[in-house]
C-alpha cells in the first residue's frame, strides 16, 4: 500500500487550525458545561421534588437523545430561532455544553452524594449554613473524587467534538472529510485525524492523573 | 440552659423519642445512658436540631430552636458538638480543622483563629500535631481533635454523641481526661456515653433511657446503686 505522506504534509495547515479549534471547542464546553453541571446536579439534589423535576428532565433530554440530533437542533432550530441566524462554532459550543452539563450534573451528584454524612452534620453543628458547608467542606473533598469520572467525560467530549464536522464547524474532522473529498483516497485523512484526538485525549488523561495524584498526597 | 418539654421524633412510622422532658442547668453534667435503639442518640442530636422535631419544644439558652423563626446557625454556635464517628475534615489539616467554623462563622481573622486553636490544641495535648492531617493521628487523638474544634466556637454547652465508642480500649481514657477537664472548668455537659465510670465520677445526674422514654433519673450514686426501676436494674445488670 502507497501512503501519501505528501498530502498529509500539504494538508498540515489545516489540521493545525483544525486541531486548535477542535481545542477551542472542547476547552469552552467543558468550562460551560462544568459550572452549568454543578448547578444542575445542584438543582437535581434539591429537596423539593417539584423544583428538582426540571434539572431531573433536563438530564433525562440530554441524556437520552442523540448527540447528533441534538447538534442539528440547536443549529439549525434553536439558535436561528434566538438570533435570527446560526453559525457553525457557537451552535457546537452551546450543543456540546448543554449536552456535557447532564453528564457532569450527574458526576457531582456522585460526588456530593458519597460524602460521608458526618461531614455535613460536623459543619453545621459549628454554625456554617448550609453554602458554607458546602463550599469550605463537601465540595473540596467531592471535587477529589470526581476527578476520574469528570476525565473520563472530557475526553468522551473532545472525541464528541468531531461530530460538529456536520454543521461545517472547521474543526478536525471537517479538514479529515474535506481532504478525503479532494484526494478520495481513506487512510491518510482518517489515520491523521484519528492519531491526533489520540494526541489530545492522551494528553488529558496525563494532566488529570497528574492533578489526581498532586491532591492525593495532601 | 437546656429545657426540653415534650420532646416527640419519628421516622416515619417509628417512634424513636416518645415524650422526653429534661432541664439541664448551667454548669451541670448531665450523662444519658441506656441499651441501643432506646434513643439517648436522637435525643441529643434534637438539642441542636440535626435531627428535625417532631413534637415539643426545645429550648436552648431560653430560645425555642423549634421556632421556625429561630437562626439556628447562631444556636449552634453556643452548642458544641463531638460525634462518635469524629467527623473531622479529612482535606484539612488539623489546625485548620479548628480554624475553619471561627473563621467562617465568627469571621475572625486568621492570625486570632490560629493563635485560639493552638492554645486549644495545647489543651488537649496535641499542639505538636497542628500541621499533620487528621488521617495520619490515632483514633483517640481525632477525638482530641474534634473536642478542641468544637471549643473553637467558644461555646456554653457541649454535647457528646458517645465519643469513645469508636475508639480502642487504650484510647479512652486519653479522650476522658479531656472531657474531665472540661468539666471542671464548668462546662455544661450532656453526654451520651457507655462508659459507666465516667458517668459516676463525672456526671452531676445520670438520665436512663428505654424505648424513647426516660425511665429513670437520679444523681448517679444513686442510680447505679439504688435503682428503682426494674428496666434499670436489668440494664445496669448486664453493663456493670
Amino acid at each position: 500500500m502507497d501512503f501519501r505522506w505528501d498530502i498529509i504534509a500539504e494538508y498540515a495547515p489545516f489540521f493545525l487550525k483544525g486541531t486548535l479549534l477542535t481545542i477551542g471547542l472542547s476547552v469552552a464546553s467543558i468550562l460551560i458545561g462544568t459550572v452549568l453541571g454543578l448547578f444542575i446536579g445542584l438543582g437535581k439534589m434539591m429537596r423539593n421534588k417539584l423544583y428538582a423535576l426540571p434539572f431531573k428532565w433536563y438530564i433525562n433530554f440530554f441524556r437520552g437523545t442523540p448527540l447528533m440530533v441534538q447538534i442539528l437542533l440547536v443549529h439549525f432550530a434553536v439558535v436561528p430561532s434566538f438570533l435570527g441566524t446560526t453559525n457553525a462554532i457557537f451552535a457546537a459550543i452551546v450543543a456540546l455544553s448543554l449536552n456535557s452539563a447532564a453528564y457532569v450534573a450527574e458526576i457531582f451528584r456522585a460526588g456530593i452524594q458519597s460524602i460521608d454524612r458526618g461531614q455535613m452534620e460536623a459543619a453545621r453543628s459549628l454554625g456554617m449554613t448550609h453554602g458554607q458547608a458546602m463550599r469550605n467542606v463537601i465540595l473540596p473533598q467531592a471535587f477529589k473524587r470526581m476527578i476520574p469520572p469528570l476525565g473520563n467525560e472530557f475526553i468522551v467530549l473532545i472525541k464528541d467534538s468531531s461530530l460538529a464536522a456536520l454543521i461545517a464547524a472547521p474543526e478536525l474532522m471537517y479538514w479529515g472529510r474535506a481532504m478525503q473529498g479532494q484526494y478520495m483516497r481513506p487512510w491518510e485523512p482518517y489515520l491523521t485525524a484519528a492519531v491526533i484526538y489520540l494526541v489530545l485525549t492522551l494528553s488529558l488523561s496525563f494532566l488529570l492523573n497528574r492533578l489526581e495524584r498532586r491532591l492525593a498526597t495532601e | 440552659m437546656i429545657q426540653v418539654k415534650n420532646l416527640k421524633k419519628s421516622f416515619g412510622i417509628n417512634e424513636v423519642l416518645k415524650d422526653i422532658n429534661v432541664t439541664v442547668k448551667p454548669q451541670e453534667v448531665v450523662v444519658v445512658i441506656g441499651p441501643s435503639g432506646s434513643g439517648k442518640s436522637t435525643f441529643l442530636r434534637c438539642i441542636n436540631m440535626l435531627e428535625t422535631i417532631t413534637g415539643g419544644h426545645v429550648y436552648v439558652e431560653g430560645i425555642d430552636i423549634t421556632d421556625k423563626k429561630t437562626d439556628i446557625n447562631k444556636v449552634r454556635t453556643e452548642v458544641g458538638m463531638v460525634f462518635q464517628q469524629f467527623n473531622l475534615f479529612p482535606h484539612k489539616k488539623v489546625i485548620e480543622n479548628i480554624m475553619l467554623a471561627p473563621m467562617k462563622v465568627r469571621k475572625v481573622s486568621a492570625e486570632v483563629a490560629r493563635a485560639k486553636g493552638l492554645e486549644l490544641l495545647r489543651k488537649v495535648g496535641l499542639v505538636d500535631k497542628a500541621e499533620a492531617f487528621p488521617d495520619s493521628l490515632s483514633g483517640g487523638q481525632k477525638q482530641r481533635v474534634a473536642i478542641a474544634r468544637a471549643l473553637a466556637m467558644e461555646p456554653n454547652i457541649m454535647l457528646f454523641d458517645e465519643p469513645t465508642s469508636a475508639l480502642d480500649p487504650e484510647m479512652v481514657g486519653e479522650v476522658l481526661e479531656v472531657m474531665k477537664q472540661l468539666a471542671k472548668e464548668g462546662m455544661t455537659m450532656v453526654v451520651v456515653t457507655h462508659e459507666m465510670g465516667f458517668a459516676k465520677e463525672v456526671g452531676d445526674r445520670v438520665l436512663f433511657m428505654d424505648g424513647g422514654l426516660i425511665v429513670e433519673e437520679n444523681i448517679p450514686k444513686e442510680l447505679f446503686d439504688n435503682p428503682k426501676e426494674e428496666r434499670t436494674k436489668a440494664f445496669l445488670s448486664k453493663v456493670l
